[in-house]
């Protein structure tokens, strides 16, 4: 056993750990602030409306923008909610209300919840193989499904968590007044979550406007307008990014790279920090 | 009659809509597995343990990748959990008010996505390793001739390469593993902070005797999740890495991960070669799997209570 240590000693460890302490949060705000001063900084030089309002060109043509990569990543984002959110709901429904088989319930559970720590570029993969290569092509369709996957397992455990936070004695007097558990669940228990199943879609969606690796295998990049979401290579945000910024050697590019990050970076922490703001208590902090 | 039938209908459609989960877990093996036959066949379980990726003699190996992400990673959880722990310990410890803003500025680096990391990690750390940290670490520091150590630090940097991923991975990391263990940190019994208190122990004491050992379980979920993060990230690996398919001499040297390899080489890849990129992401799929498995099984017992605290 440990003993006699002298009381300086201890104090002056304990001192030591504190400034320790200190500094590790301080490190990690100063390092979040580093990051997003940095995209500021590279980035607003680029923010001219001819850059918003242009399609991306290829190196050399002057006036290149970011138009359609916006487009691209606002269409693979809202095409991957409309896939991803209504049967997730369902599914957080059912890990939430229908308690009558635990074993199932919690096969399912554990599967989200394993799903929610995939690597990405495995579902990138995994989509490249039942989309892109049967059809032929690569499509913004394919991207969105990747996304949807990416999202499904988080909105339904972001779900089933708002659910169960709704007091029981709600779904006792909806039973009672003798509505059916259908209407009782929909009407009464997610009017009663709205806010909540609202936070959490908002967060998966920000979360995923960003995803990169996924995108790779399905969406690719295209220099075009986004019209051939569904048969052909669609712009998007994330890609040309990594592509500015990669396999470029212009400056002018890493520019525009930083101004489409900053743009990026712009929508994505306004969603999440607006939602935490407008829903504050309703969701768990991560 | 009819109402019933709606109310089973109902249920129906949420437990398939559930089970697509289980559906597509299970999809990704079957998937990975199929498309990665090949090479398994060509190659058996040596795939693993071989050096070499020849594209052109149509010879591939998964172990500079695998030691690659193993290298990365375990940079990574070294300096993203003492930060972690220690950070954790002062939020939980400082004014609501202060703590919840400084909680959230944290919560924010997970929200930065992936790529711009990369860029951040390609345009300014990269270039700041080169210039003043790995000069220190060699010329000043002279860590390349510790005596059991030293070869594992190098002499030869270009500010890409092992130790600049890990530096960012745990930069990312970071969030994940804090917010974790700030809810273990609160969830020991304020009665057993106390009696520490009470007995004279000091705040670091409470902290490594009392919390640490009461919530074991959940700083080891706390730390598999950030390994899975760690293990699966791609785009801010791929920008500062160096994407060479050798095995790495030291921390300094330019290597792969599994996840960047991907990325890097799946567009030019075709026959035996996107078979062996399959294989590599079974390997992965794995990997993550037995993680998350792993941080389930020590989380389960810390989110049943968290569950019962926050209602």
């Amino acid at each position: 056993m440990k003993s006699k240590r002298s009381i300086t000693t201890r104090k002056w460890t304990d001192r030591l750990v504190r400034a320790f302490s200190a500094l590790a949060v301080a490190l990690a705000v100063l390092t979040m602030l580093w990051i997003i001063g940095t995209v500021i900084a590279y980035g607003h030089h680029a923010l001219r409306p001819s850059f918003l309002i242009n399609p991306s060109r290829p190196y050399g043509i002057a006036n290149g923008g970011i138009a359609n990569a916006l487009l691209g990543t606002i269409a693979i984002t809202f095409g991957a909610a409309a896939i991803a959110v209504p049967p997730a709901l369902l599914g957080g429904i059912y890990l939430s209300e229908y308690k009558d088989n635990r074993a199932i319930t919690s096969v399912l559970r554990f599967s989200a919840t394993v799903m929610m720590g995939m690597p990405s570029v495995i579902i990138g993969l995994f989509v490249y193989m039942i989309m892109v290569v049967p059809s032929g092509h690569f499509s913004g369709l394919a991207g969105s499904v990747a996304l949807a996957i990416i999202m499904y397992p988080v909105i339904m455990r972001s779900t089933e968590d708002m659910l169960g936070m709704v007091p029981y004695t709600l779904r006792e007097s909806a039973l009672a007044l003798g509505m059916t558990r259908t209407r009782t669940t929909l009407r009464i228990i997610s009017f009663a979550a709205r806010k909540g199943l609202l936070t959490g879609v908002l967060l998966a969606l920000a979360r995923v406007s960003g995803e990169t690796a996924p995108l790779l295998f399905t969406a690719l990049f295209a220099d075009s307008w986004p019209t051939n979401y569904f048969g052909g290579p669609t712009a998007n945000m994330p890609v040309l990014i990594t592509e500015y910024a990669t396999n470029s050697p212009f400056a002018e590019m890493h520019q525009a790279g930083w101004g489409a990050a900053l743009v990026v970076m712009m929508l994505v922490l306004t969603i999440n920090i607006a939602t935490r703001l407008l829903f504050r208590g309703q969701n768990d902090g991560h | 009659m009819i109402t019933v039938r709606t109310d089973s209908i109902f249920y129906w459609l949420c437990l398939i809509c559930a089970a697509l989960a289980g559906l597509l877990m299970l999809g990704f093996f079957v998937q990975l597995s199929l498309s990665s036959a090949a090479t398994w066949r060509e190659f058996g379980l040596g795939f693993l343990f071989s050096r070499d990726w020849d594209p052109v003699a149509n010879h591939f190996g998964a172990l500079p990748s695998i030691v690659g992400t193993l290298c990365t990673t375990v940079i990574a959880l070294l300096i993203a959990i003492p930060l972690a722990f220690a950070a954790a310990l002062f939020l939980v410890d400082a004014p609501p008010l202060i703590a919840g803003v400084l909680s959230h500025a944290i919560d924010l680096l997970a929200a930065i996505p992936s790529v711009i990391y990369g860029m951040w990690g390609l345009f300014v750390l990269a270039p700041i390793m080169q210039a003043h940290v790995q000069p220190f670490m060699v010329d000043v520091l002279r860590l390349h001739q510790l005596p059991l150590l030293g070869r594992y630090v190098g002499e030869y940097y270009n500010g890409f390469g092992i130790l600049t991923a890990g530096l960012i991975l745990a930069i990312m990391v970071l969030p994940y593993i804090c917010a974790i263990l700030r809810d273990v940190i609160r969830m020991t019994p304020p009665m057993l902070r106390e009696a520490a208190y009470g007995i004279g122990c000091t705040r670091w004491e409470t902290a490594k005797d009392i919390v640490l050992r009461y919530g074991i379980r959940g700083v080891l979920g706390g730390i598999f999740i950030g390994l899975g993060r760690a293990l699966g990230e791609t785009m801010a690996v791929l920008f500062v890495i160096g994407n060479l398919m050798d095995m790495p001499e030291d921390i300094f040297s330019g290597a792969t991960t599994i996840a960047a390899t991907l990325a890097n080489n799946f567009a030019e890849a075709d026959g035996l070669q996107r078979s062996a990129l399959f294989a590599l992401g079974l390997v992965l799929l794995l990997m993550s799997f037995a993680i998350q498995v792993a941080a389930q099984y020590y989380l389960h017992a810390t989110s049943a209570r968290r569950g019962e605290s926050r209602s």
